[in-house]
């Protein structure tokens, strides 16, 4: 089991989740985010005045996977989420001790499906 | 605390005294005798409503959503409660103060203490075809929406019992002898002597001086006496709801023809002119901010497309019943490009914090318009006043004198009012208070939830 955490840019969400459906991937958590890479920001401006545009607007996913889907998963986020450009995001792959259904208390693999 | 709940005891034994006044004016018969017309009385009670509205909600959703989001309830609190409380010290003595017999052309007296003689039914010279209630609750909402607009530049750092005081002191002391001046019977600066005869004076037709350079001078006092929010200049976060501030400034600009055309105090022409002249200095306000935004900073901003209506708005206030089109397009030019290089380049040199830019848009503003006014006002407009364009150079220095004045007068004595009410309770918010917010530290309420 892995859980992949992925930070794009807003809008490419819709074309990242499309790409995760074809995969019958539907499990996923997203929230909006602030953060920083490389990209520099765009500096707002006030009246005349900058406000430092040190975080970016993102998106951030959540899935948590069973090992056979952790390759279709990357695959649908580098497809979905690429524009080639400075800022795209990335993906990080982390390992999962467990996974508990709240309904059921089913456990493990059979619990993410 | 202890503070807060002193204030409070304070408010509740001046709505007693304020019941007691109010049970004792209103038997009182009549004083002036002009024929009332229904016309005219209609326009300036809507007017007055109109006005209203502009404290709250206009200014408070203006400002509110400048503010960061866990200061955005204080900021609405704060203009309600301007609304409420001066409401209360207008009637019962704040219009008398302001419009009563003259003293000295200083001030008016109490012989109107508790709207005693004020009657709803027939009117005074201030407006001989309209009740006298309707020309004082009119002038009411004046009195509220000038230490409402203070509210910008100290907002985010204020404590709330310490505000309430000083709003109370401020309207009594500082708003009440400047309408007297400019607009009283006899006032030092008005175009009426005692008697109510027409007399050379410096021409404000709806509060440019006694309105917006009376609370852009405070606001300065205020911004300079609290001294920066931390992390002025470059680390607070931006406005945190733009599209408040502009459904705020569009309402603004709605209920200014109610502060503008009302001030006609008739539905007829003068209105009427004074109505086209205040909706084109808005909006030449609003394209040239706009403009200088897009010239020097390379996009047109939100913000400063709503910042130069307002200053359009402001800088016509004056000049509304006096200017002919003409006058209300340059106004409009001058009040999206004069306040635009105060608040850009001279506030960032100067480093005091008015976090709303109150006295860069309404203060400087507001000195422009009056002396607009003098430059622009035609007597082909309005009989009641000539500016330099009909060659009465000395009008110029009339509202020159006006705005001295009037700035000098505020920015002293607010100064020393917040030293008086600092002395008793600590105005400024703690560093804690402030670092947490106004909205949970003073009023125990939050503006936003995380979950439903």
């Amino acid at each position: 089991m892995k859980y992949i955490i992925a930070v794009i840019q807003p809008d490419r969400l819709d074309e990242v989740l499309d790409r995760l459906s074809e995969k019958e991937i539907h499990l996923v958590t997203v929230m909006p985010v602030m953060g920083r890479g490389r990209q520099k920001g765009i500096a707002e401006v006030y009246r005349s005045h900058k406000e430092a545009g040190s975080l970016l607007r993102k998106v951030k996913l959540e899935i948590a996977v069973n090992d056979e889907f952790v390759e279709a998963t990357i695959q649908a986020i580098l497809v979905g989420g690429r524009t080639g450009n400075i800022g795209d995001g990335k993906i990080f792959v982390l390992p999962m001790e467990e996974c508990i259904r709240i309904r059921t208390g089913e456990t493990g693999g059979t619990a993410i499906g | 605390m202890g503070n807060g709940a002193k204030t409070a005891k304070l408010f509740l034994c001046a709505m007693v005294l304020v019941a007691a006044a109010a049970s004792c004016g209103w038997a009182d018969p009549p004083a002036g005798a002009g024929a009332i017309s229904s016309g005219d009385t209609a326009w300036v009670l809507v007017s007055a409503a109109l006005v209203m509205m502009m404290t709250a909600p206009a200014l408070a959703l203006f400002y509110g959503g400048l503010v960061r989001r866990k200061n955005v309830l204080s900021v609405l609190m704060q203009c309600m409660v301007v609304l409420c409380l001066v409401s209360v010290q207008w009637v019962v003595m704040g219009y008398s103060l302001s419009f009563g017999p003259d003293h000295g052309g200083v001030i008016g007296d109490f012989s109107w203490f508790g709207l005693r003689g004020v009657s709803a039914s027939s009117s005074n010279s201030y407006a001989s075809t309209v009740p006298h209630q309707a020309f004082m609750v009119f002038q009411m909402m004046f009195a509220v929406i000038t230490p409402a607009l203070i509210i910008g530049a100290f907002a985010e750092r204020m404590r709330f019992g310490p505000f309430c005081i000083f709003i109370l002191l401020w309207t009594t002391i500082v708003y009440d002898p400047v309408a007297h001046w400019v607009w009283g019977k006899g006032g030092i600066l008005s175009c009426l002597d005692a008697g109510g005869n027409s007399v050379k004076g410096a021409l404000d037709f709806a509060g440019g001086t006694v309105v917006h350079v009376n609370a852009g001078a405070a606001a300065l006092a205020c911004a300079i006496f609290l001294g920066k929010r931390k992390g002025f200049v470059d680390k607070l976060s931006p406005p945190h709801n733009l599209p408040f501030a502009v459904i705020g400034a569009g309402l603004l600009w709605f209920g200014w023809f109610g502060f503008n055309a009302g001030s006609a105090l008739g539905a007829n022409g003068l209105a009427t002119s004074a109505f086209v002249a205040t909706h084109i200095a808005a909006a030449v306000g609003g394209l040239s901010w706009g403009a200088m935004d897009w010239i020097f900073n390379r996009r047109p901003t939100v913000l400063g497309m709503i910042t130069g209506v307002v200053a359009g708005l402001v800088a016509i206030t004056p000049a509304a019943g006096f200017v002919s089109l003409t006058g209300a397009l340059a106004v409009g030019i001058g009040s999206g490009v004069i306040p635009w290089v105060f608040v850009s380049i001279v506030k960032v040199k100067m480093g005091y914090d008015d976090a709303l830019d109150a006295f860069g848009v309404h203060g400087i503003g507001g000195m422009w318009g009056a002396v607009a006014t003098g430059i622009f006002a035609l007597v082909s407009v309005n009989s009641g006043g000539s500016g330099l364009l009909d060659g009465n150079g000395s009008q110029v220095l009339w509202q020159l004198k006006a705005v001295g004045l009037t700035a000098a007068y505020s920015f002293g004595m607010t100064f020393g009012l917040l030293k008086l009410v600092d002395l008793v309770a600590t105005l400024r918010a703690s560093e804690h208070e402030e670092a947490v917010g106004l909205d949970l530290t003073q009023h125990r309420e939050a503006a936003y939830t995380l979950v439903d």
